[in-house]
């Protein structure tokens, strides 16, 4: 049947499954926009089209499924770039769809023009300029396709004016073949082997997991291994949740801000089972202490992850859920020969002695706030039933120290970009993703106010996500840094002047809460989370708090700063 | 070290930007690059010289292969292979060092290719070796120019083991 390119366009995105996206118009998609109503792709309007990008982003990570958003060509592609590079840096399975000036301008620096699909070439996984209405069905088949296997990541697919006008017939096609393309899947039988007889003979072995367990929902294999052979976990940010975060092997995340246990554990472990992780310099500390005592093994989907930073003995290139799979095969005959919990008695008490010697833990006050402690009470209200998301900083660390990550895809936080801005319009794509429950951000003072606008966006759609400000006056990840290693030249980061977030909320439609005493903060939090209306709540915790543990930048994991 | 890297790419708009973003994003030394279509429809094949240590040579490779429009990457320099590139060579030729000069274009089996009162251009095509030294032999008579194609490889049919 003879479809125009606008209307091929969202017939093949209903035949991909999506159902909803979140976008923006403008001259170059207008075209699109007028097709939209006869189709069964939901269209959520949102007020910047940053917004857009994190809530696609946001969907994906809580779903396990792409996210999808919609934008004009020139500034407004353009203001999809940070979330894009956002969504690259931690492997979110995003599609984008720019419009762009009609073929016969491109390159004449027409209105509203961009090279959008030359300034997203290093940060998506791949992206299109669509030049003949023939190849549309195929592109996007591929764009989808490429978004959400192997490593995961964000494709963008640029959609001329003038393409989406023309005509053409439409064919759905059913399979998408590329020769250039062939993610590895399946393991190496003789490496998993290796790997078994390492876990055999190891002492002290650690599993060191990350965002890659959550990507492709291995996390039932890891807590298997770990529950049975009686192996601790740790994990990265992006890994969390994987394994639950009041489990018995858990000793929190590792890295610049992880616990003393954990650190200690990747100093002095003989088998290092890293997997779907990438040995992060935000992990790793000065690279060549590293994990000096282990032996490691390193799984990873993506073969430019291995050796890059960190030479490892035994790579295992393979999907995690594949690779553990077969671990677990190898294993289990295993289970019953040894007494694992004998066999690890001495380093898990270890483990627990360091965890004594200095846990988790902040100094607690009665006449003021705390920012942990206000994560404390989120943990506490919640039982670590909600999707919790985050904007960057201090009010992130805590969120990442102090909350129970219990199952996989509830921890929506900007890994490895670190984009200050991201979290409310993920939580408000996780919100659309799941309308019945709890979602949080849990945000700081400065990175709420960059991407603010979308409070009308979810007042309107009746997405009722719950924004906590842990309100220090400061950017005070950044004040952090400057009071421990700039003398206190706390330039440019008090930010104290600031709206009234209450007001602010109650502006736009939404509940305003404030909170100045301690003793509120239960009370309150417990009413604004019951609302079924969104709900910014301002905490005004103490303004100086620093995030411990901290490994300065480059220093040795063992050289943390404590409490 | 130098390797010679042959990367079979999709002939499509937007591939040479992506390989040459790829060195420069990441830090690579990229010595020569050059491109052209093979035999095989819709495949070019871009030969890259580069240079680097094992482990950023590994790491190139993998990233080159991560790309999607490439079909196949081959380090040459681990197979026995053909390495060749082609120069031109404008040299300086007045009547008096002529003899000499085509005296050594001969032991070189080169071509003259274009010809003037005082200058000669020369057509030289071999491996490295050959082209440095051509060129430390002429640049006594004083080279104006040179334009080099940068390298291409073709793996020997044979492979021998000793
Ligand atoms: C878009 C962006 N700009 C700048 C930074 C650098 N940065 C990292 S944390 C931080 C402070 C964030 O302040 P706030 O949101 O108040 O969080 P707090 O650390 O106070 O909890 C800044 C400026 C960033 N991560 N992202
Ligand atoms: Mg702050």
């Amino acid at each position: 049947m003879e479809m125009t390119g606008a209307q091929i366009l969202l017939k093949c995105l209903e035949k991909e499954g999506v159902d909803v996206m979140f976008g923006f118009p403008g001259g170059a998609v207008i075209d699109i926009y007028d097709e939209i109503p006869n189709f069964s792709v939901e269209h959520i309007l949102v007020r910047h089209e940053q917004g857009a990008i994190h809530a696609a982003d946001g969907y994906a990570r809580a779903t396990g499924e792409t996210g999808v958003c919609l934008v004009t060509s020139g500034p407004g592609a353009t203001n999809t770039v940070t979330g894009i590079a956002t969504a690259y840096m931690d492997s979110i399975p995003v599609v984008i769809f720019t419009g762009q000036v009609p073929t016969p301008l491109i390159g004449n620096d027409a209105f509203q023009e961009v090279d959008i699909v030359g300034i997203t070439r290093p940060c998506t996984k791949h992206n299109y300029l669509v030049k003949d209405i023939k190849d549309l069905a195929r592109t996007v088949r591929q764009a989808f396709y490429l978004a959400r296997s192997g490593r995961p990541g964000p494709v963008l697919v640029d959609l001329p004016k003038d393409i989406v006008n023309q005509k053409c017939d439409f064919e759905w096609p059913e399979d998408v073949t590329m020769r250039s393309y062939n993610p590895t899947v399946k393991p190496h039988v003789g490496q998993v082997r290796k790997v078994a007889k390492l876990i055999r003979n190891a002492q002290r072995p650690l599993i060191y997991s990350g965002g890659g367990v959550v990507l492709s929902k291995s996390h039932e294999e890891l807590r298997w291994l770990a529950d049975n052979l009686d192996i601790p976990v740790t994990s990265t940010l992006m890994g969390l949740g994987a394994y639950p975060g009041n489990g018995k092997h858990w000793l929190g995340m590792l890295g610049m801000h992880g616990t003393y246990s954990a650190n200690m554990a990747v100093n002095n472990c003989d088998l290092l089972l890293a997997v779907g992780a990438r040995f992060d310099d935000r992990v790793t500390g000065k690279v060549s202490t590293f994990a000096p005592h282990a032996t490691i093994v390193h799984i990873d989907v993506d073969p430019t992850s291995i050796q890059k930073n960190v030479s490892v003995h035994v790579p295992l290139v393979a999907d995690c859920k594949s690779a553990l799979g077969s671990l677990k095969k190898e294993m289990e005959a295993l289970v019953s020969e040894e007494d694992w919990e004998r066999k690890h008695e001495e380093w898990n008490s270890q483990l627990e002695e360091w965890d004594r010697l200095h846990p988790l833990t902040y100094n607690d006050v009665d006449d003021a706030i705390k920012p942990q402690y206000v994560v404390e009470q989120i943990q506490e209200i919640t039982k670590g039933d909600a999707i919790i998301a985050t904007e960057v900083g201090q009010n992130q660390m805590w969120a990442a120290q102090f909350l129970k990550i219990n199952e996989p895809n509830r921890f929506l936080t900007s890994g490895g970009l670190g984009t200050m801005g991201y979290g409310f319009p993920a939580a408000m794509g996780a919100q659309r993703a799941f309308p019945d429950k709890l979602v949080i951000d849990v945000a700081g003072d400065g990175s709420i106010q960059m991407n603010i606008q979308e409070m009308m966006t979810v007042v309107c759609n009746k997405l009722p996500v719950k924004i906590v400000i842990l309100n220090n006056g400061y950017l005070g990840m950044v004040r952090q840094w400057q009071e421990l290693f700039y003398k206190k030249n706390y330039c440019e980061t008090c930010m104290d002047a600031q709206p009234d977030f209450v007001k602010l909320a109650e502006a736009y439609g939404a509940e305003g809460y404030r909170i100045t005493e301690k003793k509120d903060v239960n009370k309150v939090l417990k009413k604004a989370f019951a609302t079924d209306k969104p709900a910014i709540i301002d905490v005004r915790v103490t303004k100086e708090e620093n995030v411990y543990p901290m490994v300065p930048a480059g220093a040795s994991l063992t050289e943390m700063l404590l409490v | 070290m130098r390797h010679t890297l042959s990367v079979m790419v999709e002939n499509e708009p937007g591939v040479l930007s992506r390989v040459a973003g790829l060195f420069s994003g990441r830090g690579f030394n990229i010595e020569s690059l050059n491109v052209a279509p093979t035999l095989e429809k819709g495949v070019s094949l871009m030969t890259v010289v580069a240079e680097g240590d094992d482990a950023i040579i590994e790491q190139i490779v993998k990233q080159l292969r991560k790309l999607v429009p490439i079909v196949r990457v081959v380090d040459m320099t681990e197979l026995q292979s053909v390495d060749r590139e082609m120069i031109l060579i404008k040299v300086n030729a007045e009547d008096s060092k002529r003899a000499e000069i085509l005296r050594i274009t001969d032991i070189f089996r080169c071509k003259v290719v274009d010809v003037s009162m005082d200058e000669l251009t020369i057509e030289c095509t071999g491996d490295r070796g050959k082209i440095s030294a051509i060129l430390n032999l002429l640049s006594r008579f004083g080279i104006k120019e040179i334009a080099r194609t940068g390298n291409v490889a073709m793996r020997r049919a044979m492979q021998v083991t000793e």
